[in-house]
């Protein structure tokens, strides 16, 4: 059986049914893009038009950013099998650490920045030690972990909110890249990054395209390849037109761009990424192909601290100041994005575009809901009914393939 | 015999793009054992889902009848009322109950939601008497080897007054006397009338206890072959199968065999659990450049957890020996440096310890050596595509392509993939933990061909199994193992059945009455 005949089939005059084919086997990983474009379509009449004005696409990505920066890590997280509760928690103490470190010791942001993520890797190696050398389950772990840094913030800041923060830390969330070239109301920085983003997107995905070509790998069907390269293109210039119409891009979006690009490129090229999965898919299998099972999982948590850290970091140069009740409840927005994005509770499923999708999705929501007016208590109702079906949706579409 | 139980007839399923049965007709009398064989994929597994209830009626074409009665099942508790009751080669007992609480799961003998317990217990005893199980009803499954826990599945299967019996592949994990204990129950059983369906690749078991066979191919009838009529022998069974004759279920070859190249002085290994065990004894072991090794024992002898524990301590605790590559003693206290010392072991469970099942062949065949296709700690998503192509191949793994997940794949193309993964790992010894359980006829065929190509590559062999005929039809030396101990050491000209067993059983026989438990391995 030869994957050329399936392909010679293709071209001819039952691509119509190639389509198909394809959309149905991958709707899958297509469906949570879809539900996203639809809710913000829905919120964007809803709200009419406010959605996706600029300044509140600004405000979209600088309230998310700290959600998606952790749903990275989660990912991992999940994808080995386990699971951190402890992560909002440990956003805020970390927060509260440089708050502490920058406003009452008055350390420099370069010298604390970095402190932070040391300290949050720390914290990883603390809860991954427990998991993966003494075999506590995670959800143990991390539940022990969520209080005992909880209580630890409300020590280290006395009930107290720390603030305000240098100007250069405020930066980290509240500042946007400087226009290089001044031309006109609109920020032409922005746009020519877009422009390069876009031509190095369709670069790649061609450079896959032609890869699989030559090793007989079954390959999208041209014209859907073109569609969804023209959206993706049109979907990054029409975000950076309209940021560009406001200030530009956020600092914050280029951090996410380059976080984003370095896990999507781990978890699918690396030899790391691939030993999670497989260690997520069958642990005994993994281990006994010579996989350091224990050491991964350690270095997921690791991982998974230190972008606690940076989360915790962002959201507290937001705000202006770190609070005590900064990190409540984040656990549950970033397990969920990672869920929605089709991780698999079991382990050995899931990717990082997903889980940042996911993300998007309850923050699109979050964003919409509040614009429309609706209270904060059905807001959190109607998310919770989303999480279970967007679940039930991935169940079903299992159950079918 | 008082006339038929039960009979299918006309049975089609069709799944998207397979017709995974084509007209299918079984007869079963009462009160008879009726084997029901065919190589992997033949289509028992669908027929035996089909009767059971589990694809419900609608779901296929055909009638069923049972004691004259057209059924219509629409889920398994339909069945079970009428007293067909299947039980599966996975066994269904949850290992963390006692067996009376299993034996009773699902129906428990309670008035409005209490259960009386002492009538359970009652029945329960009365129950492990009937299949001959001596074990207090009150004892955690977990706690009874493999070979009792069947007996358990058996005896829940009385519970539901059971009047025809399924029992897919029974034998498959239990050693040589429970297997016997197993048919002479069933045989006890049809003088009480209970009729039997026996789903087996164990052709001679077969041919012992059935009163008809019948053989299914390619989700078809093939034959019915009546076992008192006609005089029954294996390869009469196996031309049915495979609708031709093996003459030779062993590929020819010439062993080219060279100097020692492994060699495992005093290992002993203690139960990782109960560790004051000894699950290894002092075991003396060589192999030579091209030579295949086998290694037979009964389950529970230490064969599998002798050759985990070599493969980077992946069984046991306490480990002591010393393990030489060429005369040179090498390390292997983890996996890792066991694989990079060339050592493999691929695993006699590949859906638990060999496979990641939710991943496609690609990935499974590169899992063990990463290295050898990626730059950098990067993979090389070109090299890896053309490694598994290669390996596809070379092994003759049937799938769609490279990128189809090992879960839909046959069992002998899994453990194409299983061995496609150490190959590829470029081991000097290979260490095969029973290679072909559960794979049929044709596939067994094939992967005794690689394990002779192998061997014709000058790597060490050494293949553990419990089927002594594939120990003496590919080996060339074999070693017994009982009790922990390195027995006896023979030639493959020297060897026969009787022999290893005679080897066996002088081991055993001080210890016969000390209860042996099966190990749990890792």
């Amino acid at each position: 059986m030869s994957i050329y005949e399936g392909e010679t089939r293709a071209t001819g005059s039952t691509l119509t049914s190639a389509i198909g084919k394809f959309l149905k086997e991958n709707i899958r990983e297509q469906g949570m893009l879809i539900a996203l474009v639809v809710i913000t379509v829905f919120f964007q009449i809803w709200t009419n038009g406010t959605l996706l004005q600029p300044l509140n696409i600004t405000n979209l990505i600088l309230q998310n950013s700290y959600i998606v920066v952790m749903a990275l890590g989660m990912l991992m997280v999940i994808v080995s099998g386990h699971i951190d509760l402890s992560v909002g928690s440990v956003a805020g103490f970390t927060g509260a650490v440089a708050a502490v470190m920058m406003v009452q010791i008055e350390l420099s942001p370069f010298l604390v920045v970095p402190a932070c993520l040391i300290i949050g890797a720390l914290i990883g190696a603390i809860q991954g030690f427990w998991v993966a050398y003494m075999k506590i389950p995670a959800f143990i772990v991390t539940l022990a972990g969520m209080l005992v840094f909880r209580g630890l913030t409300l020590v280290l800041l006395q009930g107290q909110s720390i603030g305000p923060f240098p100007d250069g830390f405020q930066r980290l969330s509240s500042g946007f890249i400087p226009d290089f070239v001044a031309a006109g109301d609109l920020h032409m920085t922005t746009l020519i990054i877009g422009a390069i983003l876009s031509v190095l997107l369709v670069y790649m995905d061609l450079r896959d395209r032609n890869n699989q070509r030559k090793f007989n790998v079954t390959i999208i069907p041209l014209p859907i390849f073109i569609f969804k390269n023209v959206v993706v293109v049109a979907a990054i210039m029409g975000l950076c037109y309209q940021l560009a119409s406001y200030n530009g891009l956020p600092n914050v979006l280029i951090a996410l761009f380059i976080l984003i690009a370095l896990y999507t490129f781990i978890t699918k090229r690396s030899v790391i990424g691939r030993r999670i999965y497989a260690l997520g898919g069958n642990v005994r299998a993994a281990k006994l192909s010579g996989v350091n099972t224990e050491r991964l999982t350690f270095y997921t948590f690791v991982n998974m601290g230190m972008l606690a850290a940076l989360a915790g970091m962002i959201f507290a140069a937001r705000l202006n100041s770190a609070t005590p009740k900064a990190g409540n409840g984040f656990e549950l927005d970033v397990i969920a994005a990672a869920f929605i994005g089709g991780a698999s509770a079991s382990g050995g499923v899931g990717t990082v575009i997903g889980a940042v999708i996911g993300a998007f999705v309850m923050g699109v929501m979050n964003n919409g809901m509040s614009i429309v007016g609706i209270g904060i208590d059905w807001q959190q109702a109607i998310k919770g009914l989303v999480l279970l079906f967007a679940v039930f949706f991935d169940v079903l579409n299992k159950k079918k393939g | 015999m008082s006339g038929v139980i039960l009979e299918m007839r006309n049975i089609t399923k069709t799944f998207p793009g397979v017709k995974a049965l084509d007209n299918v007709n079984l007869v079963v009398q009462e009160g008879e054992i009726q084997a029901l064989v065919g190589e992997n994929g033949a289509g028992k597994s669908t027929l035996m889902k089909v009767l059971s209830g589990v694809y419900p009626h609608g779901s296929y074409s055909g009638e069923i009848f049972f004691q004259g009665q057209e059924c219509r099942f629409r889920d398994i508790t339909d069945s079970e009322k009428l007293g067909i009751v299947i039980i599966h080669q996975e066994l269904a007992l949850i290992p963390t109950l006692s067996i009376a609480e299993n034996l009773f799961l699902g129906h428990e003998r309670s008035r409005r939601g209490v259960i009386n317990w002492n009538e359970a217990m009652a029945m329960s005893q009365e129950l492990l008497k009937k299949v001959g199980l001596h074990e207090s009803p009150a004892t955690l499954v977990d706690d009874i080897g493999v070979g009792k826990q069947q007996l358990v599945e058996i005896a829940k299967a009385l519970a539901k007054r059971v009047k025809l019996l399924i029992l897919d592949e029974p034998t498959a994990s239990l050693n040589e006397s429970d297997s016997e204990a197993l048919l002479k129950l069933l045989l006890q059983f049809k003088a009480q009338g209970i009729s039997s369906i026996l789903i087996s690749h164990k052709l001679n078991e077969v041919a012992k206890v059935a009163d008809s066979i019948t053989v299914l191919r390619d989700g078809a009838t093939i034959e019915t072959l009546d076992c008192h009529k006609d005089s029954i022998t294996e390869e009469r069974i196996i031309r049915g199968m495979v609708g031709r004759d093996i003459t030779h279920r062993f590929p020819p070859r010439t062993a080219n065999i060279g100097d020692t190249i492994f060699e495992v002085r005093d290992w002993t290994v203690y139960h990782p659990i109960h560790s004051n065990r000894k699950v290894v004894d002092g075991a003396n072991f060589q192999v030579r450049r091209g030579e295949i090794v086998g290694i037979a024992g009964l389950m529970g002898s230490g064969r599998t957890e002798f050759a985990m524990s070599i493969f980077g301590r992946a069984y046991g605790t306490h480990i002591s020996g010393t393990v030489y590559k060429h005369g040179k003693a090498v390390d292997v206290s983890t996996i890792g440096k066991a694989i990079a010392n060339g050592i493999a072991y691929a695993t006699e469970d590949r859906k638990t310890y060999g496979l990641v099942l939710i991943q496609d062949v690609k990935n499974n065949t590169t899992l063990a050596n990463l290295k050898a296709i990626s730059n950098n700690s990067v993979i090389n998503q070109p090299k890896e595509l053309v490694v598994a192509n290669e390996y596809r191949d070379n092994l003759n793994i049937r799938c769609s392509n490279v990128l189809q997940k090992t879960l839909n794949l046959s069992g002998g193309n899994q453990q194409k993939v299983v061995l496609s993964k150490w190959l590829f790992a470029n081991p000097e010894i290979l260490l095969l933990d029973e290679p072909t359980r559960g794979i049929d006829v044709g596939a067994k065929y094939e992967i005794y061909t690689i394990i002779n190509r192998l061997a014709s590559e000058g790597k060490g062999i050494v293949v553990v199994s419990s089927e002594l005929p594939e120990i003496l039809g590919l080996c060339d030396r074999i070693y017994v193992m009982s009790q922990g101990k390195i027995v006896t050491e023979m030639t493959a000209a020297s060897a026969s059945q009787e022999a290893i067993m005679t080897s066996i059983m002088q081991q055993q026989e001080p210890l016969a009455k000390q209860e042996q438990k099966e190990s749990q391995t890792v």
